[in-house]
């Protein structure tokens, strides 16, 4: 628990950087309130980006606490106990990340109010705003109850809780995919499949954070899910991203088969570019090898037993979906635009110091909450082992264990 | 593995959840403003040659963004446009076919907000900052708008601006109300002027040069010169299969 000498040195040394960010995300965004969005790299042709982009992808991570939710409170998967404490943690600071990500995205923000002030049910943006308020909300309760319960049985009125919050989460997701998906001016969204995409992109990326997580964690003696948890978590992922990659296939076919160019003409600027506009071609690769790299060694029984390479898969599907729901699936929306012009977009340093200054706040916060909820909660190893009891039989050495590495 | 939870239990709770959803959701659609079911219903045509065959013409242009001190920014991605004019083959992709002249493809063709009768851009809307009115305008309000773009995302016409940059460096004169930076903003059809008796001051300015080639005029009435127009020559309008029912119409 961070006695060792070194550990406490990393902890300072990567805590400053993070404050250093995090002032620096700070200066950024007076400059951006000062001047206003002109310092980003958006246009009339491309209003949304980087910023809309995150929050996409934050939404999702938020969302996928679905993937210990339900296996605990639902199937009874008493393994789950401590990922469970670690998720909700996760998803509380993943939608606040979000709900940050949108009001550094508004012109107005001091106008927020007016979305309640003025509530127009017809606007998706509503619903979002409500199913994301309202599902923070109960994970704020959930994960507070999980906390003050420290280790033992959860009360009955949690399971109640959890169960309402499942549907939210799944919910979540579904609402801010469906923002996307009810444009007609936006070929490339309006389509049913976005919101399982979404769906799916999200339980891969969700585990796949929580493992390298759980890892970091374990490694450094603060807090162990157990190996039987982030092996459940690692097929979990598995499934998921395989799931999201079908999906997409799918997608491009109906999109490039039918030959209308309205609805092919922004996959061809994703991995071919258009009218010499190549600005998220590399990226698009990047995000297709990743995750299709990641599944070979996943799904390999003899790649799968390096504990090495199954976290390195574990950060590629991580990576694969935060290009592709976090930088590329905005921005390609808009292009061509409905006149035909194709704009680039790059981020701005701006809109980077700002989100980089978000994410380490973000980072910041899981700490403190690792240091100040993990550490003071940490049941006795008994406690661990009556959560977490070691399987009956020897089973496959699968994904790295905290055992494993504590060695 | 044993369910902690019975399916029917499972399936009545998400049942009555969606269902909740459903019954919220299309219970506030009935309450929301719709259009006034009598009284006048704007639109204008654009006579595309007449428009066209007045090369390098930019009086509507410029009188709207002057009255309406359209914040004039030189960086094209910044740029504020209330009535600009683009290339046929852009505003009418869906009418080229590849063999006409260049000259015809390029062709300057006056776009502006369509006001839509069944708007996009309404819809989003998360404050209710852009509205139609009882008489089809599609208003927008800049001192409500929380500058969040969905609108921008909705609308099939690229006809909405934001104010990425300070509109109004240096005050410059006009009644018309200043703006800040942060906004969106688009042609109000001149409601100004409409609620004064007058047309819109595009139209009332190509009247002026002698071009001709805008007509304002009210949809509801089968006698205004609008809809004799309508009725007697061959008219596109923008993207039609999306269903938004555009109220500008072109004249071929």
């Amino acid at each position: 628990m961070l006695e060792n000498r070194r550990h406490r040195l990393l902890a300072w040394t990567f805590g400053t950087i993070l404050v250093g960010l995090l002032v620096l995300g700070s200066v950024a965004y007076a400059t951006q309130s000062r001047t206003g969005l002109g310092v980003t790299g958006l246009s009339r042709e491309m209003p949304w980006g980087l910023y809309i982009s995150q929050f996409t992808f934050l939404v999702g991570i938020g969302a996928s606490a679905v993937t210990v939710l339900l296996p605990y409170y639902v199937h009874h998967q008493k393994v789950f106990a401590r990922a469970l404490i670690l998720g909700e943690i996760v998803a509380v600071i993943a939608l606040t990340l979000a709900l940050l990500c949108i009001t550094v995205d508004l012109g107005q923000p001091s106008r927020l109010i007016n979305i309640l002030l003025y509530p127009a049910p017809s606007s998706l943006m509503f619903w979002d705003c409500l199913t994301l308020g309202g599902y923070l909300t109960l994970s704020v309760v959930g994960l507070a109850a999980t906390l003050f319960a420290r280790g033992a049985a959860p009360a009955k009125w949690m399971r109640g809780l959890a169960l309402a919050t499942i549907p939210w989460a799944i919910g979540i997701h579904v609402v801010t995919a469906l923002l996307y998906a009810g444009l007609a001016a936006r070929p490339a969204w309006m389509t049913a499949i976005l919101a399982p995409r979404f769906l799916a992109t999200a339980f891969a990326s969700g585990p796949a954070l929580l493992i390298l997580l759980a890892g970091v964690l374990a490694r450094a003696k603060v807090f162990d899910i157990g190996r039987e948890a982030v092996e459940r978590l690692s097929i979990i992922m598995t499934y998921a991203a395989a799931a999201s990659v079908v999906l997409a296939a799918l997608e491009a076919f109906t999109a490039t088969y039918s030959g209308i160019p309205a609805v092919s003409e922004h996959l061809e600027y994703l991995f071919l570019g258009l009218d010499g506009h190549f600005g998220l071609v590399a990226w698009t690769y990047a995000s297709w090898l990743f995750v299709l790299l990641a599944l070979v060694v996943l799904l390999v029984p003899r790649l799968r037993q390096r504990q090495g390479l199954t976290y390195a898969a574990t950060a590629a599907v991580l990576l694969s979906v935060l290009i592709d729901k976090g930088l590329c699936l905005v921005p390609s929306g808009f292009v061509p635009s409905p006149l035909g012009h194709v704009r680039d977009y790059r981020p701005s340093l701006i809109e980077l110091a700002i989100v980089a200054g978000i994410y380490s706040g973000g980072a910041l916060v899981f700490g403190a909450a690792c240091r100040w909820l993990l550490i003071s909660d940490v049941p006795s190893q008994s406690t661990i082992h009556a959560l977490n009891p070691p399987p009956p039989t020897a089973r496959e050495p699968g994904m790295a264990t905290a055992a494993q590495m504590e060695n | 593995m044993k369910l902690g939870l019975s399916r029917r239990e499972l399936l009545a709770s998400t049942g009555a959840a969606l269902g909740a959803v459903i019954v919220t959701g299309t219970a506030s659609r009935t309450t929301l403003g719709a259009e006034g079911k009598t009284g006048p219903r704007w639109g204008i045509a654009v006579d595309i040659a007449r428009c066209g065959n007045q090369s390098g013409c930019r009086a509507c242009i410029d009188a709207c963004h002057a009255a309406h001190r359209v914040p004039q920014i030189e960086d094209a991605r910044h740029q504020v446009k209330w009535v600009w004019k683009e290339a046929f083959a852009r505003v009418f992709p869906e009418q080229t076919h590849g063999w006409e002249t260049d000259a015809h493809q390029q062709a300057p063709v006056l776009v502006l907000c369509n006001h839509c009768a069944k708007s996009p851009c309404t819809k989003v809307c998360p404050t209710g900052a852009t509205w139609r009115r009882s008489d089809g305008v599609v208003a927008m309000d800049e001192h409500r708008c929380i500058g969040c773009r969905y609108c921008m995302a909705a609308c099939p016409y690229e006809a909405r601006s934001f104010n990425w940059v300070d509109p109004h460096p240096s005050p410059n004169p006009g009644n018309y109300p200043a703006r800040t930076a942060g906004v969106v903003e688009k042609c109000n059809l001149c409601v100004e002027r409409i609620d004064n008796g007058q047309i819109p001051l595009c139209v009332e300015t190509c009247t002026g040069t002698g071009a001709g080639a805008l007509t304002f005029g009210n949809l509801e009435d089968a006698s205004s010169p609008l809809r004799r127009l309508l009725a007697t020559r061959q008219v596109l309008r923008r993207r039609p299969a999306l269903g938004t029912e555009p109220r500008i119409f072109y004249l071929v």
